[in-house]
């Protein structure tokens, strides 16, 4: 049982909301965010209790000291989503599907976590499926408004067509080794043409979830039109969940085959860094500079895989706990401010300073830790990442990387120009943040400080990494 | 602990300080008796580094303090000092004390600004003490953000252009130190063993000659895009022109400083060969700057673009000095960015004076401010006969030492390179005198100049505190001398094994 604790966990508390639910009555159906937070709070609490490894089902499902870790660093981002979304859900056209969007975030989680504790390929489907689907119905969750519908449906049917090739792909690995254990797929993999085709759906279908370039059209689309919560938890928790098993999976079963990945990776981080950098210059609406942002951090994100080694791995879980606080911070204040006046373009933020201080110096901060400026925990992360492709010799990857941390920075810096330097006749008046809002951005700023100043948090993921790769 | 950890302590207690207090006097204030403690716990550290060098002392570097930080990839905090570090700490220090009360006259979001003044100062502390790469580069980052706010913010003219070019620049310059750093960490350990960023321990290995010559113009290029190396030296007229007088201060008088340490103590310290082999194309490069600097200062009207165009050619002729493999040489180099850093600060403060006096900094439209300030037109006079080298202020000293120190070198290109760096001094003149003429003496053209006052108490002490440090490094140089010779042993011994 406690092996499965933390799926076990958010499925007792998806049952008490959904009954909860139904005996609401229409009209005091805000009364339930309240204690959906505290009872995530109290599932992410108790998955840090020390944990037994194990294995169940005959090895689909395995749960190590790695995966338990990743599920709690999951945990608290949807913790912060909840979080932050308070604010939202109390808004009137939200009065009646409040609890849809905990039920529905909920069973994401529930997805990610059989996907990252996959032993199989199988339950790794399925995982990815219950992961995936559950957010589309999200992503329309404003349905009078077109865009949200827009973005759900894109989202539907690009990740079927994800999906299709990666369920193709893995048919393949099926009748080229006759098994789908990842543990018993591995020494079969030699690199024969079928399996090469295999890995390729595989990569493909995976970088279709990763919003990797040329994967990535579907992002923008569908982060402009979600409501910006929804987003938040897409852009981070989504896709830190697919970078997580798709290390694994890379690490573990095609290990054998890394001369031809990394080599793959290689031509993938420079298109996916440079492309992303590049269309995030050209935004005016937030929603679509963070996608982009966004699509960018996660081609610097690979750098650590393509590390190929438990520094590597380290550092791409590390990255993805730091780029949790920091996207989270910066998708928290617009949230709010997109929430309470409607307003989502960077012409929007001019003179923020001067009316919201404190939201400005969130997002300030959060955007220099997301340019990897110290002493924020950004800056450690692509360190560390930058450290690891060197590790492996990559220096001019590295520096392909570089130049395009002081593109991002040019970006970043544009919205921090609107907010500190530029002033504006009608700049967005004062707006009182309500506790929630107020509590989710504090977190945020305070995992950005603490993380990279205090090495423990690494050291820790370092030891938990040990004989991945 | 060490008292070098006091560097870092003081301005972050100075900024909590600062974002605790109510009003704007309190701020000041603040900021004031912080950067005041900082000054005099500077003096006692100068005082007990020379103290301990006469107890026989000659341990490579002093107060040292070491605490394991990240274990997994070996980075420490690590700090330590030796004359040339302990001398920067001395400048920066002075040029912050002067640099807080220079900008007394803030009025719009002055909590903010002191803030990000005191936290840049806190990058160049950390830089000047950090014996561990990473840390350093960690402090190098943190000095030049706060600058893309000071100048945005509180800059004039097209300052959102040239906050923006700046800081890019900066940090494309941050982009090929990073490379060069993770290339050193990857051949800290030939021999097997832990691999480390401690700047001691790799200077203690010899890195491969062809690992040298790949990593020495990242670094070299890195830090020289901050030192204004000539082909990216663009940044900083812009830059020093836009910026408020208490940020060109710290910032021609500090921060480009770093670049040129980083140079001096990265890229030469630890790649001597690769230094030795294509130092040729930097001096050119250098020596281009010293010249271009100069002459690019003689054309201009505005009274901080000629400051700024000055300091690249006074920046440059560091990065001269460093490749020029002589130990009076580098002494000089590192005797010139004190100096060099204390004048300009002088004459940014008074620009800003003066600016905020007549409200125009072109030249031509100003003219016999002397009878109104004299005050500030004696300051400025004095700075400008620093400038062009005249003997009894540091400028002299640190120019004749370089000058002497690189004519020594046997080579005829050196040789060569040496006259032509110093014709600069004759075109210097030319500029600081001109300035001068026109500026301070003659007739009062503007009859508005008639009513305005000289130097205000602030501005007195602002501009006092960095004429002493001209005069009594010009008047007594020996005691410095001494001390940034205590520090060249270790590099002198890696120069003098390359070359042949």
């Amino acid at each position: 049982m406690l092996i499965m604790r933390h799926e076990l966990l958010l499925i007792v508390i998806t049952v008490i909301l959904l009954i909860a639910e139904i005996f609401l009555p229409v009209n005091s159906k805000r009364k339930i965010i309240l204690p959906a937070i505290l009872l995530m709070a109290a599932v992410t609490v108790a998955g840090f209790l020390p944990g037994t490894p194990g294995v169940l089902f005959g090895g689909m499902y395995q749960n190590t000291y790695l995966t338990t870790l990743l599920k709690n660093i999951l945990n608290i981002g949807a913790l912060i989503v909840f979080i932050q979304s308070a604010d939202w859900l109390k808004q009137e056209q939200n009065r009646e599907r409040i609890s849809e969007f905990f039920l529905l975030i909920l069973s994401t989680l529930i997805g990610m976590n059989y996907m990252i504790s996959a032993g199989d390929f199988l339950m790794f489907y399925i995982g990815l499926e219950l992961a995936t689907i559950p957010i589309a119905a999200l992503a329309a969750y404003e349905r009078m408004k077109e865009k949200s519908a827009e973005a759900g449906v894109k989202l539907i049917f690009s990740s079927a067509l994800s999906s299709g090739i990666l369920l193709y792909g893995l048919s393949m690995i099926y009748g080229t080794t006759g098994t789908m254990y990842f543990t018993d797929v591995a020494p079969l993999i030699t690199g024969a043409p079928l399996q090469v085709l295999a890995f390729i759906f595989f990569f493909a279908g995976m970088a279709f979830k990763i919003s990797l370039v040329p994967f990535h059209l579907w992002t923008a689309d569908v982060y402009e039109g979600a409501p910006v919560n929804v987003t938040s938890y897409l852009s981070v928790i989504s896709k830190g969940a697919a970078v997580f098993i798709f290390t694994i999976i890379l690490y573990t079963v095609f290990h054998k085959i890394a001369v031809l990945w990394s080599d793959v990776l290689y031509g993938i981080i420079i298109l996916t860094i440079t492309v992303g950098n590049l269309f995030a210059i050209r935004q005016q609406n937030l929603k679509r500079f963070l996608a982009f942002s966004s699509i960018a951090q996660a081609g610097f994100i690979l750098l650590g895989i393509i590390g190929q080694s438990q520094l590597g791995m380290t550092t791409v879980v590390y990255f993805v706990l730091v780029y949790i606080f920091s996207n989270l911070g910066a998708f928290g204040v617009v949230g709010i401010i997109s929430n309470r006046t409607g307003k989502e373009n960077i012409n929007d933020y001019d003179g923020l300073y001067r009316t919201n201080p404190n939201l400005s110096l969130v997002m300030m901060l959060a955007l220099f830790s997301l340019a990897g400026i110290p002493p924020l925990a950004g800056f450690f992360g692509k360190f560390f990442l930058f450290t690891a492709a060197a590790k492996q010799g990559y220096y001019w990857l590295v520096m392909i990387a570089l130049i395009n941390t002081i593109i991002s920075l040019y970006y970043y810096l544009l919205v921090i120009k609107a907010m500190l330097l530029n002033s504006s006749d009608r700049p967005i008046e004062r707006i009182q943040s309500d506790p929630y809002t107020r509590i989710g951005l504090l977190i945020c700023v305070a995992g950005m400080v603490i993380i990279g100043f205090t090495s423990p948090v690494y050291e820790m993921i370092f030891n938990l990494s040990f004989g991945l790769y | 602990m060490s008292i070098l950890t006091l560097f870092i302590i003081i301005p972050v207690l100075t900024v909590v300080g600062i974002l605790a207090s109510k009003s704007h006097m309190q701020v000041k204030w603040v900021s004031v008796v912080g950067m005041g403690l900082q000054l005099l716990s500077a003096v006692v550290l100068i005082l007990l580094y020379l103290a301990e060098r006469r107890a026989g002392n000659m341990a490579e570097v002093l107060f040292v303090q070491d605490n394991l930080w990240y274990d997994t990839l070996n980075i420490h905090f690590f700090i330590g000092a030796d004359g040339v570090s302990v001398a920067m700490i001395g400048l920066t220090a002075l040029v912050v004390f002067a640099g807080i009360f220079a900008s007394w006259d803030i009025t719009d979001l002055p909590r903010e600004f002191f803030t990000s003044l005191i936290l840049l100062a806190t990058g160049v502390f950390g830089f000047f003490i950090s014996l561990d790469l990473f840390t350093m580069f960690l402090f190098y980052e943190l000095a030049v953000i706060p600058m893309y706010l000071l100048i945005g913010i509180w800059g004039s003219g097209p300052r959102h252009y040239s906050a923006m070019k700046l800081t890019l620049m900066l940090m494309g310059g941050s982009a090929f130190i990073l490379l060069g750093i993770l290339g050193l960490y990857f051949y800290s350990a030939p021999d097997g063993g832990p691999l480390t960023f401690d700047l001691i321990k790799i200077s203690k290995v010899t890195i491969p000659a062809d690992i040298q010559l790949f990593l020495f113009p990242f670094l070299f290029v890195g830090f020289g895009v901050l030192g204004a190396l000539f082909p990216f030296h663009t940044w900083s007229p812009d830059g020093h022109a836009s910026a408020p007088t208490a940020v060109s201060m710290l910032h021609a008088g500090v921060l480009m400083k770093l670049g040129g340490y980083g140079c001096y103590r990265v890229a030469v310290f630890l790649l001597p060969q690769a230094a030795h082999e294509l130092g040729w194309i930097f001096i050119i490069l250098a020596t281009i700057g010293v010249i271009y600097g100069a002459l690019g200062a003689i054309w201009q009207k505005d009274l901080k673009y000629i400051n700024a165009y000055s300091s690249v050619s006074h920046c440059a002729l560091v990065l001269f000095a460093i490749l020029m493999y002589n130990q009076t040489a580098i002494n000089g180099a590192i005797m010139q960015m004190i100096s060099h850093g204390i004048m300009t600060a002088l004459f940014f403060a008074l620009i800003g004076m003066i600016y905020g006096r007549t409200h125009t900094r072109y030249i031509n439209e100003m003219g016999g401010l002397m009878k109104v300030m004299p005050f500030l037109a004696v300051a400025y006079v004095i700075g400008g006969l620093a400038s062009l080298g005249l003997p009894g202020f540091s400028g002299f000293v640190a120019e004749m030492t370089i000058f002497v120190g690189a004519f020594q070198n046997a080579g005829t290109f050196h040789r060569v390179a040496t006259i032509i760096a110093a014709s600069s001094i004759v075109v210097t003149a030319v500029y600081i005198l001109r300035v001068i003429g026109i500026l301070l003496l003659g007739k009062i053209r503007n009859e508005e100049y008639e009513t305005i006052t000289d130097a205000k108490w602030y501005d007195r002490i602002s501009v006092i505190a960095l004429i002493a440090g001209i005069t009594i490094i010009g008047m007594a140089p020996l005691w410095l001398s001494d001390m940034i010779n205590s520090g060249l042993g270790p590099i002198m011994q890696k120069l003098l094994a390359v070359t042949p």
